[in-house]
């Protein structure tokens, strides 16, 4: 078979590897995208949905904030609203030792020049979060935060894409790369691919893919669980996370209260499949229950877990390939990668397409675990 | 029996109090393995046997012979020593046959060597025009408050559709007092030519004298319009049913095309299913003793494909004798040949009621602003214009519409999906495939899983 042509070839059809491949197109770059599945079929389609600049490790600061720029103006740059809206993110303290904490960090942020986060004090909690249990003694908001439909974002960043020129490939998996030429030739289940570039944005699969650079990584496959609610009266508008104990909270517009916080299922990586932990969720149930009264007599409809991955300090890969030039690294987003899914796209296609950016990415590189 | 007083672990759970369910308990326990069963109603008797034992109806003749066929199957079950647990809602199966069931406003974790799945069948969605209107519900539901409380239906009723369970659904009514204005028929007329290659098997199967005896005894009462299309209209509740070249005035129209299994636990613990062109659903893949794709998971009754109330008991015996087998291998035990046997006796002339009772595409497969997802108030119009948009599947589809999202987890509305996609797009309702079914597959409160007991949830985290 004559192999396809791009110049560059993103591997994964996530938001990561969507908004890479629609800022790719939009600087005139040709580009395919290589999807086993479809796009959005794990993580991205399926996690909680958060929009949150709030609790980030220091490393993914300006990549988040230059998301959030990006979410604001979603629809124009993508066509559909993706269901974004913002009331803020708020991190409620459970006892002043952890609201003592949080002050520590609101301030060592403020030292850095960021000013996203701010500590609040009970007034104000319950002002943002009136249902909130009566022990919270504070927190901290970020009040641009919010949520949005992932799914919906996810297949509006492919839809954009393929209207402004990328060739996305679903349901073709990629089985080999190899150096050709200055380029690489990108093997798949429906024939080779040659491109000059190729970045690797394979989510939960991304170490098979280092892996065929010679360039192994400490990846662990997650499924973080979310269950979803009946529809209950509005009471909530802020996302609502916890530090002690896992859980983020949230009630959509239609009524229904999405509970997630990051613990997990057993993934089965191979299969695309995924098998939760009820134990776990008991605790998650007892966790909203202690939090918030009014949802004990709420009904669970659904629980689910979607497959990602996770890098062992908890912050994504993001940058170049250490071994192999023209390669570069978009995965390990541990749990938290959605928000980040815009602007990291955006840097990536500019330094793939220029070879050089002005966003911050140091503390992402690959290189960091041969250490 | 509460919560609390479950063992945290046993050789069998049999998932469903219907004649499979029975039939396969009792075996098990027979044969010495410990077994449980669970049933979320209130008694003993799955839908067909719905109250067997405990039914207000006393009179034989109402409800017929085929249903106090229960009597000596529940009796069977209730003293063959396993334990029978009714009001119990089973939640959740796993691949590593975790059982979540809640009995009594409180959950508990149940792990199994063995699990029959004996959830029988649910009717076929029926999405005419109006037939969300308060006024029109199940053949199905009127049955069971007739079974279960003895209440008639009320006003001037009307039944539209086909299949066996609407015609003893007419006689039963008639017999116990009731009225009824009109019976719609909406058998299409060349299913009759369709079905004649059947005819031998079903002439010589029960069945046959049976249906014809039904059918004479409700047209000797009830005026029987044929009919391709049914409509439902009223304003704030059912008023009129309009049907081909004619309208009747009605208080109440119970609608019915048949039933399909309910696949919705073997789904969500990770069975594969595939589309049964015959009886127009998806059906489990089995093996010759029931079991699923999933290790020690079974499906049996008319959760393995429409086999009917005698069938499924002969199908939870076949699947019972199997995890007796596993589990105990010195075991007594019935010869599973005469049980073969019986159970090819039984389902005999399905056939030719499955192509006979094949429910027309017009009748499955709705058009504009018919309801389609009845949670999410989802439309044929919206199902189809996604479709062409490009969504291919009905788990996408969810992200687009909501529909298989709402409480119901897709029992009213899945197959319909399935199939308007299919048909937009050309493919086949197999390539297209059905919901990813996310457990809690009933729902639980909040309150509820948290009252899983930790202790337990604690050692089994470590077991695992």
């Amino acid at each position: 078979m004559a192999a396809r042509t791009a110049d560059v070839v993103v591997i994964g059809g996530g938001i990561h590897g969507c908004s890479t491949a629609l800022h790719l197109a939009l600087r005139g770059v040709k580009t395919i995208l290589v999807e086993k599945d479809h796009a959005g079929r794990h993580a991205s389609g399926v996690n909680a949905g958060g929009v949150r600049q709030l609790a980030r490790h220091v490393a993914e600061i300006p990549l988040s904030i230059q998301s959030m720029a990006l979410w604001e103006r979603i629809e124009e740059l993508v066509g559909d609203d993706c269901g974004f809206s913002s009331a803020g993110t708020v991190l409620v303290a459970e006892s002043d030792e952890e609201l003592a904490g949080f002050r520590e960090r609101v301030d060592d942020l403020r030292l850095r020049g960021f000013t996203h986060e701010e500590l609040i004090d009970q007034a104000e909690l319950r002002r943002l979060v009136p249902a909130v249990s009566e022990h919270c003694p504070g927190g901290v908001v970020s009040r641009r935060d919010g949520a949005a439909d992932p799914f919906r974002t996810t297949q509006a960043f492919r839809r954009r894409a393929v209207e402004k020129g990328v060739t996305v490939l679903e349901g073709v998996r990629v089985t080999g790369l190899s150096r050709q030429g200055s380029g690489w030739r990108v093997e798949t289940s429906d024939g080779p691919i040659e491109a000059a570039k190729v970045v690797n944005a394979a989510g939960a699969w991304a170490d098979r893919i280092a892996a065929m650079l010679g360039e192994p990584v400490p990846l662990e496959v997650i499924a973080p669980m979310l269950m979803v609610t009946s529809r209950v009266p509005a009471f909530i508008d802020p996302v609502v996370i916890l530090r002690g104990r896992k859980l983020s909270f949230k009630q959509l517009e239609n009524g229904t209260v999405v509970i997630g916080g990051g613990h997990l299922a057993t993934p089965y990586r191979d299969e695309n499949r995924t098998v939760l932990d009820w134990q776990k969720l008991t605790t998650s149930a007892r966790t909203v229950w202690e939090l918030f009264p009014v949802m004990r007599e709420a009904t669970i409809v659904r629980a689910w877990a979607g497959i990602e991955a996770r890098m062992p300090d908890d912050i994504p890969v993001v940058g170049p390939s250490g071994t192999s030039e023209g390669v570069y690294h978009q995965f390990g987003f541990s749990a938290h990668g959605f928000q980040l899914g815009p602007g990291t796209g955006a840097m990536m296609a500019e330094l793939v397409a220029t070879g050089r950016t002005n966003t911050p990415i140091d503390g992402l590189e690959i290189g960091r675990f041969k250490k | 029996m509460n919560a609390a007083d479950l063992s945290s672990s046993y050789d069998l759970v049999v998932i469903g109090g219907g004649p499979a369910g029975m039939a396969a308990a009792a075996l098990a326990a027979k044969a010495g393995v410990s077994t449980v069963l669970f049933d979320e109603n209130p008694g003993l008797g799955g839908q067909i046997y719905r109250a067997i034992g405990a039914s207000p109806v006393t009179q034989r003749a109402i409800l017929g012979d085929d249903y106090w066929a229960g009597e000596p199957l529940a009796a069977e079950a209730k003293a063959s020593g396993a334990t029978i647990v009714t009001g119990a809602t089973v939640w959740s199966l796993d691949p590593q046959r975790l059982v979540g069931v809640s009995i009594g406003g409180k959950a508990r974790l149940i792990q199994a060597r063995r699990v029959i799945i004996a959830t029988g069948a649910l009717e076929r969605p029926f999405p005419v025009p109006g037939w969300t209107l308060p006024g029109v519900m199940t053949a199905g539901a009127a049955q069971t408050a007739l079974k279960a409380q003895g209440l008639l239906p009320a006003g001037r009723t009307v039944l539209a559709g086909n299949g066996p369970l609407l015609w003893l659904l007419a006689a039963q009514i008639l017999r116990a007092g009731g009225r009824i204005e009109a019976m719609l028929d909406t058998t299409p007329r060349r299913n009759w030519l369709l079905a004649a290659p059947h005819a031998p098997d079903f002439l010589l199967s029960p069945y046959w004298s049976k249906g014809l005896a039904l059918l004479r005894e409700v047209k000797a009462k009830v005026p029987v319009h044929r009919t391709a299309t049914v409509a439902a209209v009223g304003e704030g509740k059912l008023a009129e049913v309009l049907y081909d070249g004619g309208r009747i005035a009605a208080d109440l129209l119970l609608l019915h095309q048949g039933v399909v299994p309910n696949v919705n636990l073997a789904n969500a613990a990770g069975a594969a299913h595939q589309w049964n062109e015959r009886q127009l659903c998806f059906v489990p893949v089995l093996d010759a003793d029931f079991g699923t794709t999933v290790p020690g998971i079974a499906v049996a009754g008319d959760g393995a494909g429409i086999g009917g109330g005698t069938a499924a008991a002969e199908r939870g015996r076949i699947a019972a004798i199997a995890a007796v087998r596993a589990l105990k291998p010195d075991a007594a035990l019935p010869n599973p040949d005469n049980v073969r046997q019986k159970l090819q006796r039984e389902e005999m002339g399905r056939a030719f009621l499955d192509v006979l009772n094949r429910p027309s595409d017009a009748l499955r497969r709705p058009v504009g602003d018919t309801i389609v997802c009845r949670c999410e108030e989802v439309t044929a119009r919206q199902v189809r214009d996604t479709a062409d948009m490009g969504c291919e599947g009905p788990n996408q589809m969810k992200a687009f519409l909501r529909s298989g999202m709402g409480p119901c987890q897709g029992r009213l509305c899945g197959l319909t999906v399935t199939e308007l996609i299919a048909e937009q797009r050309g493919m086949t309702p197999e390539a297209v495939g059905y919901y990813r079914l996310r457990p809690p597959v009933k729902p639980i409160t909040l309150a509820e899983l948290a009252s899983l007991p930790i202790a337990e949830a604690e050692r089994k985290a470590v077991e695992r």
